[in-house]
């Protein structure tokens, strides 16, 4: 075991896993992580908690982390490179590791571009793949990344993201080769809504053996609406939405009925994603909708969460 | 080249609030070439200031000079004459130029009239692009020529990211332009080159201490110093 | 407030092949067109540069409009087009210093189009009328050195 993490567990006794979102609030209401730890406790494995995610500012992720665990929630702490140098994504990582914070998600992060500091220096004093090796080694050879020793050595569960749908696609599945290579442990995927084409990435992702590599977690966003599935589809960045599925939310009645549909198109989705081979387990990323995924675990027939020493 | 863009005027005026006798400095290299600070320019921002004082009725004294090269002291001996005649100078060159008058002239007033903003090719007429950071420790051997430090908007040096698509940054540039993705044309070139092998190799941290994160830098060439 | 009685001060910067020839048509057609206008004539408005406009302005000048050929009829083909982008840009300065950027502009005309030149003087001399004096207006013998500021810029052959 490298981590020892829930997540790790459950991939070691060769169970399809199940991660969910959980973002903390623009303010410093710890109780909103609280609350959402609370609903997504026993639903899921883990959950990411995210690192000022789409560069907004937030509760911190390692705080975050720590209130989701204490929570009965495992969580998976992210970590962007935008907005810190090597020395804080060491110096972080060791108190993650202190508080028992044992999943950690390697970003480069979203560009400040997006979000409310567009003013802001954007760090980068890292990419992803840089840290995920840097926390390889901080784990594995026990050296912090200028090469001095550590006498206790953070236990970690690295993982990272990866877009199978941006450009060049002929190089997305070798870009995940570096990932592994560099030494990252679990990947989850952005939101798959094109399924054709996150298969063939899977048929390159497979021809390079990295599913025997690296636990690979397809990615998956509910759709509250045709109002967001049109919204993801036209302005999210790295999104592929086809027109087949902003049509089938359209032909339902707004509100409750779209949010029902959403649910059955997710659920479609997870069973379809489960048995593509070397799909190691499946990440819901309900933005803001974190409600819906208990219901939509279970309606996949995920529920309940098998327990793992 | 270095690239600049004059300042607003709004922001000119407030530097110069109640200064009554001011040289309108251009410089005849780079600020030149990129049409914001050349002769010309200078110029034009002086008739632009005492249309301005004329319109408010204030009497001023505005001039304008220029060097062939602001960041040299041998071109600032050309125009010594004339700065002496003002205490205050505003100058249209990049911000070395401004430094090296600002030292030069330790009794005037020195003031800057532009933004330096990159070290920039020309890619057409009227029209710069960033190509350069000045990083200390170029890595274009390793990218098929373009530079991902300052073309790709994170600097990643492992790319490109998620958000590339259809060779597009998912960034837009601060006029709202399209961005190339850097990652991308540097995927294309190597490809071309026949060098997929790089792009499989997990480029290290940069040694950022090459830049300015090391501290100013100095540059001494021994061998090249007068005798 | 406007001093709408008041006669303006206007200086054309009139290219050689097709305005300033107008003018001259227009005279010989005996046209009326105001007196307010004192003519600079080019060789191509293209040897316009934007500090001209703003020297007439500075001079004292109430307006100041350039007179090139029809577009796409320029003597040395672009000419004309590049005069409207500094007339353009003369705006926008015209604007960030608080001045109306209308009391500059740029039209078009043959050599034929004596009518039009009258036109033109007059539309635009109405235009300044009701702008009112610029603010940076003198006694008019400031006026007098433009035509000299060009000559000295043409003779200096800055590039353009």
């Amino acid at each position: 075991m490298k981590s020892g993490s829930n997540l790790e567990k459950i991939f070691s006794a060769g169970k399809f896993a199940v991660t969910a979102e959980c973002g903390p609030p623009k303010s410093a209401d710890g109780n909103v992580i609280v609350d959402k730890a609370k609903l997504l406790s026993g639903v899921v494995d883990a959950a990411n908690i995210t690192d000022n995610q789409t560069a907004v500012v937030r509760l911190c992720s390692m705080v975050s982390a720590h209130l989701a665990a204490d929570n009965g929630l495992e969580p998976i702490m992210q970590m962007t490179c935008r907005d810190r140098n090597r020395l804080a994504m060491q110096a972080d990582i060791l108190g993650a590791a202190a508080l028992g914070i044992k999943n950690i998600l390697c970003l480069t992060g979203d560009h400040g571009s997006f979000g409310n500091h567009p003013q802001a220096k954007g760090v980068f004093d890292l990419d992803s793949v840089q840290l995920i090796r840097m926390y390889k080694n901080m784990r594995d050879e026990k050296i912090f990344d200028c090469g001095e020793e550590i006498s206790v050595a953070p236990q970690l569960y690295i993982g990272c993201a990866e877009n199978p749908f941006a450009d060049p696609f002929e190089f997305r599945a070798l870009r995940l080769k570096k990932k592994v290579n560099a030494g990252v442990d679990f990947i989850q995927t952005q939101c798959i809504f094109n399924i054709p084409k996150f298969k063939k990435w899977m048929e390159e992702v497979r021809a390079l053996g990295l599913h025997k590599e690296v636990k690979i977690m397809a990615g998956l966003t509910p759709l509250k609406g045709a109002g967001m599935a049109k919204y993801m589809k036209n302005f999210v960045p790295g999104m592929d939405v086809p027109d087949a599925i902003v049509e089938r939310m359209a032909a339902v009645e707004k509100g409750e009925p779209q949010q029902a549909e959403g649910k059955k198109i997710a659920v479609e989705m997870i069973k379809e994603l489960a048995e593509v081979e070397g799909v190691a387990g499946v990440h819901i990323m309900a933005v803001e909708w974190e409600i819906a995924v208990p219901e939509i675990v279970a309606a996949a027939g995920l529920s309940p969460r098998p327990a793992v020493a | 080249m270095i690239t600049a863009e004059r300042k607003p005027l709004d922001e000119l005026l407030a530097m110069l609030e109640g200064k009554d006798k001011v040289l309108v400095a251009g410089c005849d290299t780079c600020v030149a070439v990129c049409l914001t600070g050349g002769e010309k320019e200078a110029e034009i921002l002086a008739s632009e200031l005492r249309i301005k004082a004329k319109a408010e009725g204030r009497s001023v004294q505005i001039e304008h000079t220029s060097a062939i090269r602001q960041c040299e002291w041998e071109y600032l001996d050309m125009i010594a004459a004339k700065v002496a005649e003002f205490p205050v100078v505003l100058s249209m060159a990049c911000g070395i130029g401004i430094q090296s008058m600002a030292e030069k002239f330790a009794d005037a007033y020195v003031l800057p009239a532009v933004n330096t903003n990159m070290l920039g090719m020309p890619q057409e007429h009227a029209v710069w692009l960033e190509r350069c950071g000045a990083c200390g420790d170029c890595l274009l051997a390793d990218t098929g020529g373009i530079c991902p430090v300052v073309r790709c908007s994170k600097s990643l040096m492992n790319g490109p990211c998620g958000g590339s698509h259809a060779g597009l940054c998912e960034v837009t540039g601060p006029n709202k332009e399209e961005i190339p993705c850097a990652w991308a044309l540097i995927y294309d070139k190597l490809i071309a080159q026949g060098r997929q092998d790089k792009l499989m190799e997990i480029t290290p941290p940069k040694d950022w201490s090459k830049s300015s994160s090391g501290g100013p830098r100095k540059m001494v060439r021994e061998e090249a110093k007068p005798v | 407030m406007a001093d709408h009685d008041f006669e303006p001060e206007i200086i054309v910067f009139a290219c050689h092949y097709c305005a300033y020839a107008a003018a001259d048509l227009a005279g010989s057609m005996r046209l009326q067109y105001p007196t307010n206008i004192r003519m600079i004539k080019l060789p191509c408005t293209g040897k316009l540069e934007i500090i001209h406009l703003l020297k007439a302005l500075e001079a004292g000048a109430d307006g100041v409009y350039a007179a090139g050929c029809m577009e796409g009829e320029c003597h040395y083909l672009k000419g004309n087009l590049w005069a409207r982008k500094r007339v353009e840009y003369a705006k926008t300065l015209l604007v960030e210093l608080g001045i109306e950027p209308e009391r500059v502009e740029m039209y078009n005309m043959s050599s034929a189009m004596g009518a039009r030149f009258a036109e033109v003087a007059n539309e635009f001399t109405e235009r300044i009328r009701q702008l009112g004096p610029s603010p940076l207006r003198g006694d008019g013998a400031a006026l007098d050195v433009v035509p000299a500021t060009v000559a000295a810029t043409a003779e200096e052959g800055q590039p353009t």
